[in-house]
């Protein structure tokens, strides 16, 4: 049996309510669009770059508490990050809510992004966690067409 | 605790033995061949559809049609019927809470005639505005294609009344019964619909079938939907000749046991008394709206004098997908999302909702449940 609370952990309820980073930022050097058209969740990420380095980063957009808290400490967790690095993070938060019980959520490399962890125990809602990753992925590539993880 | 009737219901034991003793005893094509198993799976076929008219409420059994489900019932008119009849600046009316299958079939055949979509509005209750429909009954209106009972509000339609504000103008109505007829009685010539649509599986019959109604005469007018066996009525290259209704909308190997799938459902149903369900089922809906609205912080979305048992609801500060996977924690199963009815989700502003649809079989424990659920929702997010 699943557990809620593995999957609403304090981390997330908090910053669901009180999401960082919830802002559009003007100008912004790249933004893309993310929507999960059955869920009607969808977000716009904008970023400020330098050179390679993520300057600044903001989101809005209307979701579910997973979507939100994801979104929200994703900007966190990428705000002066190159783009490999942000990349590299990605990787790893996907292969953590998407892989099986022992998929490793190692706090040293995923810090609070580890409070996601529970996800994996509920697939449908692996999409609203990784929503705001694959906005994030699209605007660092400068893709034209909004993403949809449906 | 299964709360998610209109989206599929269960299966009485009735329907399951129909289905096991067509494959293992019974198999066999229809209308082809002339050994003794095809005659007997001929017999049960047409008599599925014998059953199907009575429970319509139909004057003829030829004027109904086995398809997949309502879905392919309404894509059936809308081709059909679009192709024979709508001419640019033709006008489709829709209404304001229909499901998205009711909408995206007049959009594509609109798009390609070059016809428009106009839709009747509804108000704050979720009640359509009849004083409008009828000034939207205009000169270029060639079909209207209404919802009978409301899948996201629960909304059950003045039917009747609208078919007789149509027809004053002769523009014909198709009704998509989806919703209906699990909760209501349905009569097609008491409505005077033209064309009326239900899903197998959501009147406690199997997935992949459904029935679709059409006025003798209005069925015979259409040309048909798809090409193939059993549809014709002579084959050259040169010309084919269409076999009568309701072969001539029946083409390919139909799904036979799903037919007779369908025919014990609605045996089934023959057998319950229906009135002491829709009584029952009254006072799941009146109840399951009293208890959630106490709850502080539920707002119940669809508030029409005449529903069905289907309670959409919000709880402030939550988002209908954590809501929904929270009550299912819990052991209650509910829909949560737009319902496939984004436009009714846009008209009350909102991205999504929670919704508790009740057959029969549910019972005041199963709302019971479904409150405390809500309840350990609003404990999990401290609303």
């Amino acid at each position: 049996m699943s557990d809620l609370a593995d999957l609403y952990q304090q981390t997330i309820l908090e910053h669901n309510r009180r999401p960082r980073n919830f802002k559009k930022l003007e100008p912004a050097d790249r933004s893309a669009e993310g929507n999960n058209p059955l869920c009607g969740d969808h977000l716009t990420v904008y970023l400020r770059l330098d050179d390679d380095v993520i300057k600044e980063i903001g989101f809005q957009g209307s979701g579910c508490a997973i979507s939100t808290a994801s979104a929200s400490l994703m900007t966190a967790a990428v705000a002066g990050k190159s783009k490999t690095e942000a990349e590299r993070l990605f990787h790893d938060f996907h292969e953590m809510v998407t892989g099986g019980p022992d998929a490793p959520a190692d706090p040293r490399v995923l810090g609070k992004l580890a409070a996601f962890a529970g996800v994996r125990q509920f697939p449908a809602r692996v999409k609203c966690a990784s929503l705001s990753w694959h906005t994030l992925h699209a605007a660092l590539a400068g893709a034209a067409q909004p993403v949809s993880t449906e | 605790m299964y709360l998610d009737n209109a989206a599929t219901s269960q299966k009485p034991r009735a329907v399951l033995d129909a289905l096991t003793r067509y494959y293992e005893e019974g198999n066999a094509n229809v209308h082809r061949g002339v050994h003794y198993l095809s005659e007997h799976a001929t017999a049960a076929y047409d008599g599925a559809r014998e059953k199907a008219r009575r429970f319509l409420g139909a004057k003829e059994a030829r004027e109904v049609l086995f398809v997949r489900g309502t879905t392919e019932g309404v894509n059936l008119v809308a081709s059909s019927f679009g192709h024979a009849n709508l001419k640019p600046g033709d006008e489709v009316l829709v209404s304001a809470m229909e499901h998205h299958s009711n909408i995206v079939p007049w959009q594509l055949i609109c798009e390609e005639r070059g016809a428009r979509l106009t839709v009747i509005p509804m108000n704050r209750r979720g009640e359509l505005l009849l004083d409008e429909y009828e000034k939207l009954l205009g000169p270029r209106t060639k079909i209207v294609a209404v919802v009978h009972v409301s899948n996201s509000l629960g909304t059950i339609n003045p039917i009747g009344e609208m078919v007789r504000l149509a027809h004053a103008k002769g523009i014909p109505v198709l009704v998509d019964g989806a919703q209906a007829a699990p909760h209501l009685p349905i009569d097609v010539q008491a409505l005077g619909c033209d064309f009326y649509t239900v899903s197998g599986h959501k009147m406690f019959g199997p997935t992949g079938i459904g029935l679709l109604y059409g006025r003798a005469d209005r069925l015979e007018a259409l040309p048909p939907y798809q090409g193939g066996g059993d549809m014709i009525r002579s084959v050259t290259f040169a010309k084919t000749t269409f076999a009568p209704i309701p072969a001539k909308f029946e083409a390919g190997t139909p799904h036979i046991a799903g037919a007779i799938g369908l025919g014990a459902a609605i045996d089934y149903l023959g057998g319950l008394d229906r009135e002491a369900l829709a009584i029952h089922e009254q006072d799941l809906l009146r109840y399951a709206t009293d208890r959630l609205s106490a709850l502080p912080g539920v707002r119940v979305i669809g508030t029409a004098g005449h529903k069905a048992s289907v309670v959409s609801f919000t709880v402030e500060g939550v988002h209908a997908h954590d809501v929904g996977t929270i009550v299912d924690q819990e052991g209650v199963a509910i829909r949560t999302g737009h319902h496939c009815t984004q436009p009714v989700m846009d008209f009350f502003g909102l991205p999504a909702t929670a919704r508790a649809s009740f057959a029969f079989y549910n019972t005041r424990a199963d709302v019971d449940a479904l409150v405390a659920a809500v309840e350990k929702v609003q404990q999990v997010f401290g609303a």
